[in-house]
């Protein structure tokens, strides 16, 4: 194994649904890098790709969807050149995900238990009983009640932040370096996403993993994340830390996003929308995703796509604003 | 109350549906009196966790449902009062009073055009003495909404979320009512799109005075678009003040959890601020507890919130609270 800095490297990852409507590119060049124990997120729009992209780490795309070019290392080894079984054994212990739908990702018909218990046995050689001892452990670790009887019980006994619940335990059996959540507190009530981003907050200070935080809603990761991706049309537009992205943000899109969203600084003016509708995959433009809905859009966005370009250390964004603004400035 | 002269007055209204446990049938108390009111052209955000009646409340405003008991008085007209036992007949009311749905995939009849679906209404009511004045009123309402003349002959499925949201709105302002019940409007939606819609309420506000039941459980969005806030818990009213100063100053413990576990989108106040994380779920509204619902997860529970539920009483500013320590 190649020794890395990073947990995990994401370079230049293409993902495409083959269809028979066509060609569908979910995910379009998307280059990142995660350090141990770090937050990444994720943020964007339905069909920016942002699970896509988590999904394909993790190798569990749809029939028809493919990665088409790309490397993905973990601790330096490509894990899109893994077989069926290696991914199987990466699946789980090294990396797990967790889903938005606490509701349908657990199974009906077996016990939380079971369940939990299937996890703990797949990866180790636990005994059964050393596994139902690990099981109650996690279950105390993620804040489950009185979790002997818990785990005898069916998913539908459960409500739907103990489910989620559940399913971190699940996903953290092995105690992995990476953990994907899938926009893990959606489907949940305020109060509840308040518990379970708080728990997902201590893990990481108690167990080190790395965790990649899939998301639309900018209030989550606005205190989650050490660096933050927005994504559109399958492709990053800017990263950089929480500061950078809402308090200095550079890409059209972004200002817009946050023009947008009601904040306790703007309840008495007017939101400012994003016009038009989000962008059809099967119709990509071919400069700028974002340029049909951008306001500041110039000849060059509709033909080319921008590189990124650094802003600071932290921060880069892909708009050729910033290059238009970077001329403006050298030549005054 | 009665200086100021209300569209809609809602007093001790409650729903219970019957659940039937094994030999038994018991009430699901959705919501165990109640009691608001709204002023002509004004907005009520009605917030709160699943489960907690919102949506309950909402229907019953419109008699989706029959209420178990309650008064329910509309621009003067008592519509329901289990006491003196009135109970008239809606449909000359449902011109005024109107709804827009929560999911606009499943709100639309996928089988009807997006001219008919507008058209409904004005077609139930007869709002029309010809074919051509039946089409005018619908594409001037879908130019009210922002949709395209062209869009008329197409059906549901062809529009996205957004648009879909425009086709039920369009629907809901064909009988020009006067109060529109939104269940969740932005909910489904993206981001970006939220604003569009977000913006369309207020701006058909302004235009046309409706007033609004706003139906979320995003808070920052019902802040954003209200007048008033009502914060609902189990079926009971908790507190309703002024949104800016329900916002600012919480007094119900419940409140105050709620407000403090809303992701603000600025990470200098997510910082600053402490979340105050409520222990457990809510409790099942079928065993209910005795007294104040909320005392379970309550840091102040005393002993008397166990015996009986705190009554809402003013505490200056028309800023309504229903707690016993507060």
């Amino acid at each position: 194994m190649a020794d890395s800095k990073y947990v995990l490297e994401v370079k230049d990852l293409h993902t495409s649904f083959f269809t028979d409507a066509g060609e569908v590119k979910a995910v379009n060049g998307i280059t990142f890098n995660l350090e141990p124990g770090k937050t990444l997120g994720i943020v964007g729009e339905s069909g920016s790709g942002k699970s896509v992209t988590a999904y394909s780490i993790m190798q569990i795309l749809a029939q028809t969807g493919r990665i088409t070019s790309g490397e993905v290392l973990y601790k330096g080894d490509d894990i899109t050149k893994y077989s069926e079984r290696e991914m199987q054994k990466f699946r789980g212990s090294k990396c797990s995900i967790i889903f938005q739908d606490p509701m349908t990702s657990l199974n009906p018909v077996f016990t939380v238990g079971y369940q939990l218990e299937e996890a703990i046995r797949l990866h180790t050689n636990k005994s059964k009983s050393e596994a139902r001892e690990r099981a109650i452990e996690l279950l105390k670790l993620v804040g489950v009640n009185d979790p002997e009887k818990r785990l005898k019980q069916y998913p539908h006994e459960h409500s739907g932040g103990m489910r989620q619940r559940d399913m971190i335990a699940m996903a953290l059996a092995c105690e992995p370096d990476i953990l994907i959540a899938d926009e893990p507190t959606t489907a949940l009530d305020v109060t509840i996403q308040a518990q379970i981003l708080e728990l997902m907050q201590d893990l990481q200070k108690k167990l080190g993993m790395a965790i990649i935080m899939v998301t639309h809603d900018l209030g989550v990761i606005a205190s989650m994340c050490d660096e933050i991706l927005v994504m559109y049309g399958g492709r990053v537009c800017e990263r950089g830390t929480a500061d950078d992205i809402f308090y200095s943000p550079a890409h059209e899109y972004t200002k817009g996003l946050l023009r947008s969203i009601p904040r306790t600084d703007n309840m008495n003016e007017k939101l400012v929308p994003i016009g038009g509708t989000p962008i059809n995959l099967l119709n990509m433009p071919e400069g700028c995703a974002f340029c049909p809905r951008c306001d500041e859009a110039m000849k060059i966005c509709l033909k080319e796509v921008p590189d990124e370009l650094r802003i600071s250390d932290s921060h880069l964004a892909s708009c050729w604003m910033n290059v238009k603004k970077l001329y403006e400035s050298k030549e005054a | 109350m009665s200086e100021e002269k209300y569209l809609l007055e809602v007093e001790h209204l409650k729903q219970y549906f019957p659940i039937k446990e094994g030999f038994r049938t018991v009430p699901l108390k959705a919501v165990d009196d109640i009691s608001f009111a709204i002023k002509p052209g004004e907005t009520l955000g009605l917030v709160g966790e699943s489960g907690c009646g919102k949506t309950t409340v909402g229907r019953t405003l419109l008699r989706l449902y029959q209420p178990t008991a309650g008064r329910i008085v509309f621009d003067g007209d008592v519509l329901f009062d289990s006491e003196k036992k009135i109970d008239v007949n809606m449909h000359p009311y449902r011109k005024q009073m109107q709804m827009v749905f929560q999911d606009p995939y499943s709100s639309l009849d996928p089988r009807m055009t997006v001219e008919d679906i507008i058209g409904e209404p004005l077609d139930v009511h007869k709002l029309y003495s010809s074919k051509g004045e039946r089409r005018d009123k619908i594409l001037s309402l879908m130019e009210t909404v922002g949709l395209n003349a062209e869009h008329a002959m197409r059906y549901a499925h062809e529009f996205s979320g957004g648009q879909r949201q425009r086709i039920g709105i369009a629907r809901a302002l064909a009988v020009n009512p006067k109060f529109i019940v939104c269940d969740e409007p932005v909910s489904a939606l993206d981001v970006s799109i939220q604003a569009q819609v977000v913006n369309m309420f207020e701006e058909l506000q302004e235009k046309l005075g409706v007033a609004y039941l706003f139906i979320a459980h995003d808070l920052l969005v019902v802040h954003h678009i209200s007048d008033r806030i009502a914060v609902m818990y189990l079926g009971h009213i908790m507190e309703i003040a002024d949104a800016d100063d329900l916002n600012n100053n919480p007094v119900h413990p419940y409140t105050l959890s709620l407000l403090s576990a809303v992701p603000i989108p600025d990470p200098n106040i997510a910082r600053k601020s402490q979340r105050i994380i409520l222990e457990g779920d809510v409790p099942s509204p079928l065993k209910m507890p005795s007294g104040c619902p909320f005392r379970t997860r309550c840091r102040y529970a005393t002993e008397q919130c166990a015996k009986e539920m705190p009554p809402l009483t003013d505490r200056g500013n028309r800023h309504f609270v229903a707690c016993w320590n507060k």
